[in-house]
């Protein structure tokens, strides 16, 4: 387990290096929430989630559904690693063309299994599949990926309050809690405090973690699995830009790629100095 | 025109409950209106398959969505003021984008909904629909069409609106008729004008024609169920031949049927063309009846269309 851990952060790190390195090509995307959440994706897809990357449509796949959509660079590098498609492709993001949209687009990518973006859709979405999936007697599970500014949507909460109705235990939500959004801090644009409470008390199975602990998130996983009866909502407090000091914790960040000035420096931070 | 009447959400309640049985796939979503949009029907025979969404538009449609990416076929159902208005980026982002496997069913479309007034009465819902890429828009005139567009659009793979009413409707097709999606049909032949309609005003335009002839007019009917993509075909030849087209919609002038039936000809053969529908105005209260004769929609005034058009087609 050890072992696993360590390979995991290793993991990760490439995917920060990955996703400092594809922004600064691309020159748009969101740098901050793809850093918050790139390591509970590297657990998802290097450890957690059964699936094929040379089979994307396998029908026992697990799902994930990157609910806060502008994240896309970190699912992009995640799926290029993992061998959806060639780690080139990645240069293309956001241009003419490209498989690689600003925000995930079933149709054009290889392992992605829905449209979002706009922002408070895809736990809807994440139901939906859990309970198809449910009425298949298939023993795939549902991930979500949302943020905590994304809580805002009422949309999650009708969603929220679907899922425990309908006790989707297929289902897992994470919250990328790194508790800003475009505007500053989400406590002060629109409190979401208590998340992990809210849950709750629409009938989920709610626990709180280190969004950047990797024994924190397997162990989480693991534990969102035995629940039954209730979907589980796992909040993971995180850091926006995690991994790049300078970004790290500044709303500013939330849209800007790292500028060619930034960029030694950014890749310095996460120890990879070619 | 038989005498049989059936409303066309009856046609879709009966249908529906019919594939479930035939086809496993197919699951039913509401949104606490099961009663009224008569997916209630599919509810009793496979409660397993059918999802009370509760008064949660959004999440509803985002939950067939996702139905969809698991291989489901979902009809979703509620009000066209609903499903439209209040899911509208739902059903763009979540469905239409992605081309979901998702049939959006809406009843009580237009101001025959009556009473409930203009908070209920959808009359954008085509415009808006019919805006968005990837989408099939289709609203057919009697139960025979609804049977057959129901079925066709669970066997025809990708996004679709249709547009259901709440009354009762007369009877137009036989069972012979053949639905064929993006197809319109002509009704009746005729050489001065044509009436090109779609929902319950294709029988308005049929008693309007038959008016006409009375007076030694001859009117073309054509009935246009799938709005979106138009037959642009028989729209071409009906303006050919004809040399002026009357439209007719239980909806806005703005962006429906007669919207689209004029972007196509001003681009390709500008003909008079009179627009009867619901103009820019919300719904209102009262009967069904009466707000047919309110908004201009009965026979006689499409005869009075009829006429401004014939007007400026002899100038």
């Amino acid at each position: 387990m050890k072992e696993t851990i360590a390979n995991l952060e290793d993991k990760a790190r490439e995917l920060r290096v990955a996703i400092v390195r594809t922004l600064h090509k691309s020159q748009s995307g969101h740098t901050g929430g793809s850093l918050s959440a790139i390591d509970m994706i590297t657990a998802l897809y290097f450890h957690k989630m059964r699936h094929d990357p040379d089979n994307p449509e396998w029908i026992e796949r697990d799902r994930f559904v990157l609910s806060k959509g502008h994240a896309a660079p970190a699912q992009y590098v995640a799926l290029a690693h993992a061998g959806y498609f060639p780690k080139e492709d990645l240069m293309m993001l956001r241009r003419l063309g490209s498989h690689l949209q600003g925000h995930p687009d079933s149709k054009s990518t290889p392992g992605v299994e829905v449209c979002t973006g706009s922002l408070g859709q895809g736990l809807s979405m994440a139901n939906g599949m859990a309970l198809g999936l449910r009425l298949d007697n298939r023993p795939c599970r549902v991930y979500a990926l949302l943020g905590d500014g994304e809580l805002q949507e009422g949309q999650v909460w009708e969603a929220a309050m679907a899922a425990s109705h309908y006790k989707i235990d297929n289902l897992c939500a994470l919250v990328d809690a790194n508790a800003l959004q475009i505007d500053g801090e989400v406590a002060k644009v629109m409190a979401v405090a208590p998340i992990a409470a809210k849950f709750k008390t629409f009938g989920w199975h709610a626990l709180e973690i280190d969004g950047h602990d990797m024994s924190a998130i397997l162990a989480a996983l693991e534990h969102a699995e035995t629940i039954k009866g209730q979907p589980t909502v796992i909040v993971a407090n995180t850091v926006k830009g995690k991994g790049v000091s300078f970004f790290e914790n500044k709303a500013s960040y939330h849209g800007v790629p790292p500028s060619d000035d930034e960029l030694p420096k950014a890749l310095e931070c996460l120890g990879c100095l070619d | 025109m038989s005498s049989n009447m059936i409303a066309t959400r009856d046609a879709y309640g009966e249908t529906l409950a019919e594939l479930g049985g035939e086809n496993g796939n197919i699951v039913a979503l509401d949104a606490d209106l099961s009663g009224s949009t008569k997916t209630s029907l599919f509810a009793k025979k496979y409660p397993e398959r059918f999802f009370n969404m509760g008064i949660a538009e959004a999440n509803m449609m985002g939950t067939a969505a996702g139905l969809a990416a698991a291989g489901k076929i979902p009809f979703v159902s509620t009000f066209a003021i609903f499903a439209v208005g209040r899911a509208w980026e739902q059903m763009r982002q979540s469905v239409a984008y992605p081309k979901a496997n998702v049939k959006i069913v809406a009843t009580h479309g237009g101001i025959t909904v009556g009473e409930d007034g203009g908070s209920h009465q959808s009359v954008e819902d085509i415009a808006i629909v019919r805006a968005v890429p990837n989408m099939t828009v289709i609203v057919p005139a009697d139960g025979v069409e609804t049977r057959a567009a129901i079925r066709a659009a669970a066997a025809h793979k990708g996004p679709f609106y249709i547009r259901l009413g709440r009354n009762k409707v007369p009877t137009i097709f036989g069972e012979d008729y053949r639905f064929e999606i993006g197809k319109g049909c002509q009704l009746a032949t005729g050489s001065d004008l044509t009436f090109v309609a779609t929902g319950l005003m294709t029988a308005q335009a049929l008693a309007a024609a038959a008016l006409l002839h009375k007076e030694g007019i001859s009117a073309r009917v054509v009935h246009i169920s799938t709005i979106k993509p138009l037959d642009q075909d028989i729209i071409l030849d009906a303006a050919m031949e004809t040399g002026a087209i009357v439209t007719a919609e239980e909806h806005s002038v703005i962006g429906g049927l007669g919207g689209a039936v004029a972007e196509f000809l001003g681009e390709s053969h500008p003909v008079p063309i009179k627009r009867v529908g619901i103009r820019d105005r919300f719904g209102t209260s009262g009967k069904a009846e009466e707000l047919m004769k309110y908004f201009g929609l009965l026979p006689e005034d499409l005869v009075e269309a009829a006429r401004e058009v014939l007007a400026r087609k002899g100038k």
